[in-house]
């Protein structure tokens, strides 16, 4: 009795795709499985929690490969259709190719706010829900005739985190601009666009993929060149992702400037207080930090040349960096009839509402969490490969903690849980005088349990922190002990 | 007896991998003790200095301590009893030969020791090859080093302890010591770590306790047990990151870069900081100080190699000596603190399931010719490979396993994991045969004991942790009947017809283990005891040489290549995966375990030693006041510790010096504080290195409970327990 090899498709090459078949292929029976990645993006898998490195010209882009355990990885591949019925998946370039399992880790996408003069062309309405069978998921290249839709409108406000109310852009915009070079290395003869900021006015940079960085970090090069001052930058989003990337702009040597239309950065993390110390910190690399302001448009025509905020004021600079957080692709599996809310809806057995297909990573809900980090998305990957290699066929997820963690030069932060001083009993420690832009430490407090903590600037007690919180155990009776490095001389 | 041959003896230790040099003065009639330890300052090693266990190791020769006459039991579950000598052979031969004839030849099993010398690890082997035809033979080497020799070959293609003399540590940048506590384990050592700091190097220690050694050091990186190997690929991230790779090197000295990198992208440091516990702040600080000096040297010890990922996570931190260009050049390079004596020369030399001496590989048709032809039999009677050791003791008295065994040097009723199994296994046996100098808990279980010569009552050559053939020199005769472990096998061979080929004299046996290593990897034709004599110790590779131009030795390796066919060493593809037993709600707690300073493996030897017994008198949990507050548990209080292959209890000991989810208990005591009771089997794919440094406990108070049908050790007394009687 010889089967054939198992045929397992993972449509998406990001992460947790990358995740996935390393470790479903290290566990696997040699031979019983045949791998398939199958990413829109140009490159192979890498490790998108390092993009603001590269910015910063810490790794050298090619340093953020992942490995994928041997797997087949197929680049600049993009799946626009998947009959769940017939098992198979259809390619851009008109293949037809079948599965047996089908692994959907299609990640997220970024959210493009609501601000004016954003793209080149002006933007029209939005038609009906597109009748095709088929949603694109590529960010970039996608083909003509697609619509770029990220999935249906997110339910209860934006999937992103920094940046407020945002909007679909609509579907059926005509593509607007030539292929990059990056994006012409192969594919359909026609030509390639319309991924979701393919028109995005000239400066204006998303950054959530390795092209996103790779370009941002040559346009700043040649504005370097070409102008005779220091090119100036505006950061819109004060997430993670916003903090992240001024920073390394900042490394650049590039006057930097944030808007966040929330009172403080990092809100859906942080405490007031913190994100003071985040906003001190910054401000001390020499970013300038605006929060609780809106930008309203983008000021230029061919390129853009300012940002407008909502009480009037203009900035001016030369490149914006979009960093309004993420939303779950679910193009693909929507139109494949796949049920999707806010994301492709999964059980603990990551399984889909279609038979043989799973789904992992960002572009998932699991019972109503979404996620936008690697965590989370690794879980799941693990637990996945578990029961696709046969190492344990009845392996399950049942969520994860999140830390949010954010390393931005000798700045660190980490929190998670419940945070702000509602959620119960909070104990803090400021010591302005410690790491190079001080430490803020948090506890909170429920009962004689940890439901949540902030620290800024000493890490050192993160390890405890976080086991105390994720294995829920009784705190000390003196909880603030929590804070000491353990064992004595370990951390620094 | 206290026969003094002569007034002094330059000798080595009984105890680690050290063997530091030591001197036995002879002591007239009627003292306490035949010879007495001192001072030999000039061997180069330790320079005259011992650890407690040295200073006392002569009290293991003391009457009384010791077994001095064979001793047999007559019916199962009956007492032992004492025999003469041919009586007792004359039933061990006729147990050997009989189940072979029985049950076939690998039913008929051989278990020895990193304690025994290079002579008698190679009879041993011969022993189970020629006279018992068995494939069964394997050692309790695999519990001790045996990830960081296969992690060793697999990037060099060689394995020896140390690349280079212990010496050079003095003089090189950084040290990264990962889960040793040589201050404990081998306190003379210190010395070189000391120098190296003084000389302006740096000291980075791993391990999940604040230890002794961890006090030492300039950064002390405190993972969770399990997860070192996570840290070494996060460290190696950051030297990429932060552009310490040595480029140069990496493209002309290496093979497997590429994998090796992506391997580590993948654990970035905030990543590495959420499995180890270990912040950031603290992976960049020890890149830092590996990177900065212009030499750098990473010793592992038992932490990172007993574990079930053992050889991934030993080749993790190869791969950083490797990516910084910090092996295979003077002062930098990759080593391992090998545990037991004869560690280094017992894999050598062929009581490993899968080798023949020399280093050979059993399965290499061109191997298996060479040696039968030293031995003088048809190369298809040599059997194949046989089970690890774990595999084989686990499979003791069962259908189609071992029902005969003879164990010589070993106490795995205490060292093995899971050895609540592992001892009813044993009980399992048709007949036991056990060689060693005093009653261990294992012997106690035997048909047949038989009383070996020990250490100062015998010769024999031992290989450091060095790679440095060193001599032991007998300075009086065994006491009362006991006889050398190489005069036994000559009577035992002699009974199953083989009249030669099993000399009793070691010197003869070293010259025909020369013949048998001559051309292997650890090649010792070049060695003799005048030259080891005359020179210190000579350390292997050192083939034989023309009369007019003698190989040197090679006290540093790879210098010019490495031992791989490209002369290329080769990175390993690894990455973290997590320990086979997690904690969960039933069992929360890490459990890991080690040794303490003043007592010795099993403690067969040092729990026999008034002064040692004195200063480590029994087991004790190691635990952090806050999980002692937690519990409701005061200093010295009772502990049972519960894991899901059984218990053991001992007192509390309370401690900052350990991570809060964590408890530690040394291995060194059988019965209720027997931690080995706990110890989980998972093993190692490579190098079935069974997991003894992380498993699942739960810890409670104890309460006492009447056990119900003790069997075995099980039921011998806990925390500083009698020794076993003689006769029960």
């Amino acid at each position: 009795m010889t089967a054939a090899a198992r045929r397992i498709a993972v449509v998406g090459a990001g992460m947790a795709a990358a995740r996935l078949a390393q470790q479903v292929l290290a566990q696997a029976p040699p031979g019983t499985l045949e791998l398939t990645l199958y990413g829109h993006e140009p490159h192979a898998p890498y490790n998108r929690a390092l993009l603001a490195g590269v910015l910063d010209g810490r790794y050298p882009p090619e340093a953020l490969t992942l490995p994928t355990g041997g797997a087949t990885v197929r680049t600049g591949t993009e799946v626009t259709g998947v009959d769940t019925t017939a098992h198979t998946l259809r390619t851009a370039s008109g293949e037809t190719l079948p599965y047996d399992t089908l692994v959907l880790a299609t990640g997220a996408n970024p959210v493009l706010p609501p601000i004016r003069n954003l793209h080149t062309a002006p933007l029209g309405p939005a038609p009906a829900p597109h009748g095709r069978a088929a949603a694109p998921l590529g960010r970039r290249p996608s083909p003509p005739p697609s619509p770029w839709a990220a999935g249906p409108p997110p339910r209860g406000g934006t999937g992103g985190q920094g940046g407020g109310p945002s909007r679909s852009r609509p579907t059926g915009t005509p593509p607007a601009q030539p292929p990059t070079p990056a994006d012409a290395h192969e594919g359909p003869a026609h030509p390639r666009t319309a991924a979701p900021h393919a028109d995005l006015k000239q400066g204006v940079h998303p950054f959530r993929t390795l092209s996103d960085c790779t370009r941002l970090a040559e346009a700043t090069a040649t504005l370097r060149a070409k102008l005779p001052t220091t090119p100036r930058a505006i950061v819109i989003g004060g997430g993670i992702l916003g903090v992240s990337a001024t920073r390394a702009l900042t490394a650049l040597g590039i006057p930097t400037e944030l808007i966040h239309q929330a009172p403080q950065l990092m809100e859906r993390h942080l405490d007031e207080q913190a994100g003071t110390t985040v906003r001190r910190a910054l401000e001390s690399m020499g970013a300038a930090v605006y929060t609780d302001n809106r930008a309203r448009a983008l000021l230029g025509d061919e390129a853009v040349t300012g940002v407008e905020l909502a009480n009037g004021h203009a900035l001016t600079c030369d490149l914006v960096v979009l960093a309004c957080g993420v939303r779950p692709r679910t193009g693909l599996a929507g139109a494949a009839g796949i049920e999707v809310r806010r994301g492709i809806v999964i059980d603990d057995t990551l399984a889909t509402s279609a038979p043989d297909v799973y789904a992992i990573g960002d572009c998932t809900e699991h019972r109503g969490e979404i996620h936008g980090v690697t965590g989370p998305a690794w879980a799941q990957a693990d637990t996945l490969a578990a029961r696709l290699s046969g190492k344990d066929p009845n392996a399950t997820y049942t969520g994860a903690h999140s830390t949010a963690r954010l390393t931005a030069g000798a700045l660190e932060i980490a929190a998670f849980g419940e945070v702000t001083d509602a959620a119960g009993d909070a104990l803090r420690l400021a010591d302005g005088t410690r790491g190079a832009y001080g430490s803020y430490k948090k506890l909170v407090m429920r009962g004689d349990r940890l439901v949540g903590a902030i620290l800024v600037g000493d890490l050192a007690a993160i390890g405890e922190l976080t086991r105390t919180y994720e294995r829920g155990e009784p705190l000390p009776p003196r909880p603030l002990d929590l804070l000491a490095p353990l064992p004595e001389g370990a951390a620094l | 007896m206290n026969q003094t041959a002569v007034p002094f003896v330059d000798t080595h230790c009984p105890y680690c991998s050290l063997q530091c040099g030591m001197r036995l003065r002879g002591l007239p009639s009627g003292a306490a003790l035949p010879v007495e330890v001192v001072e030999r300052p000039d061997f180069p090693v330790n320079r005259g200095a011992l650890c407690g266990k040295g200073h006392s190791a002569a009290a293991v020769l003391a009457p009384g301590t010791r077994l001095t006459t064979p001793l047999v039991r007559d019916a199962k579950g009956g007492p032992l009893r004492e025999a003469t000598w041919d009586e007792a052979l004359d039933r061990a031969a006729a147990a050997l030969a009989g189940t072979g004839e029985r049950y076939g030849r690998d039913a008929v099993g051989v278990f020895g020791g990193g304690a025994l010398t290079n002579e008698k690890a190679y009879l041993l082997g011969k022993f189970a090859r020629v006279a018992l035809r068995t494939a069964n033979i394997d050692y309790n080497g695999r519990f001790c080093m045996s990830s960081a020799a296969a992690a060793h070959r697999n990037a060099f293609g060689l394995d020896r302890g140390l690349p280079f003399p212990l010496a050079d540590v003095a003089r090189t940048g950084c040290v990264i010591l990962v889960g040793s506590n040589l201050a404990d384990t081998m306190p003379p050592a210190v010395r070189y770590i000391r120098e190296m700091q003084e000389n302006g190097g740096s000291l980075v220690v791993v391990d999940p306790r604040r230890t002794r050694t961890a006090d030492l050091a300039d950064l002390h990186l405190a993972p969770a047990p399990g997860t070192d190997l996570a840290l070494a690929l996060g460290l190696l991230h950051l030297v990429i990151a932060d552009g310490h790779v040595d480029a140069a090197f990496v493209a002309s000295r290496t093979s497997g870069w590429e994998a090796a990198r992506a391997a580590a992208m993948a654990h970035w440091p905030e990543r590495v900081e959420a499995i180890t516990g270990v912040p950031v702040a603290g992976l960049r600080r020890a890149v830092e100080l590996f990177t900065a000096a212009g030499s750098g040297m990473i010793l592992t010890a038992r932490g990172p190699e007993q574990q079930s990922k053992g050889v991934d996570t030993v080749g993790a931190w190869i791969n950083l000596c490797l990516a910084t260009g910090r092996a295979g050049r003077p002062l930098s390079g990759y080593g391992c603190l090998t545990g037991q004596g004869n560690g280094q020369g017992g894999r050598e030399h062929g009581q490993k399931a899968d080798q023949l001496p020399g280093y050979r590989s059993i399965s290499d048709p061109a191997a298996r010719a060479h040696v039968a032809e030293v031995w003088g039999v048809d190369a298809g009677d040599l059997p194949g490979p046989g089970v690890s050791a774990y595999e084989l003791l686990d499979s003791l008295g069962t259908e189609g396993g071992v029902r005969t065994l003879l164990l010589m040097g070993s106490n795995p009723v205490v060292s093995a994991p899971n050895a609540r199994q592992v001892t009813s296994r044993i009980e399992a046996l048709d007949t036991l045969i056990v060689c060693d100098v005093v009653l261990s808990e294992t012997a106690a279980l035997a048909d047949v004991v038989l009383p070996s010569a020990q250490w100062a009552e015998e010769t024999g050559t031992m290989t450091n942790l060095e790679g440095r053939v060193i001599l032991r020199r007998a300075a009086v005769a065994p006491a009362g009947q006991a006889r050398t472990d190489l005069h036994i096998l000559h009577d035992l061979a002699s009974r199953l017809g083989h009249e030669k080929g099993f000399p009793a004299d070691p010197e003869e046996a070293f010259t025909e283990l020369r013949a048998a290593s001559a051309g292997g990897q650890a090649d010792y034709s070049g060695i003799d005891y005048a030259r080891i004599a005359a020179e210190d110790g000579v350390f292997w590779p050192c083939p034989a040489g023309e009369d007019d131009a003698p190989h040197p030795g090679t006290p540093r390796l790879f210098l010019d290549r490495f031992a791989t066919p490209d002369g290329r060493a080769r990175f390993a593809d690894v990455s973290h995966r997590p320990a086979g037993e997690e904690p969960d709600a039933e069992y929360p707690l890490y459990l890991t375990t080690g040794r303490v300073l003043a007592q010795y493996q099993s403690g067969a030897q040092t729990r026999r030693t008034p002064e040692l017994n004195r200063a480590a008198p029994g087991a004790f949990v190691e635990l952090h006041p806050r999980l002692a507050e937690r519990l409701g548990v005061v200093e010295g209080e009772a502990l049972a510790l519960t894991s899901r292959r059984g218990r053991a209890t001992a007192p509390a000991r309370i401690t900052t010096g350990i991570r809060p989810d964590t408890v530690f208990m040394p291995f060194h005591w059988p019965g209720e504080s027997r931690a080995n009771s706990l110890t989980n089997d998972a093993l190692d794919p490579q190098s079935r290195m069974p997991e003894f440094k992380v498993c699942a406990v739960r810890v409670e108070r104890a309460v006492r409970v009447e056990r119900a049908a003790p069997s075995g050790t099980d039921s011998t007394p806990g925390a500083g327990s009698a020794l076993p009687e003689a006769t029960r």
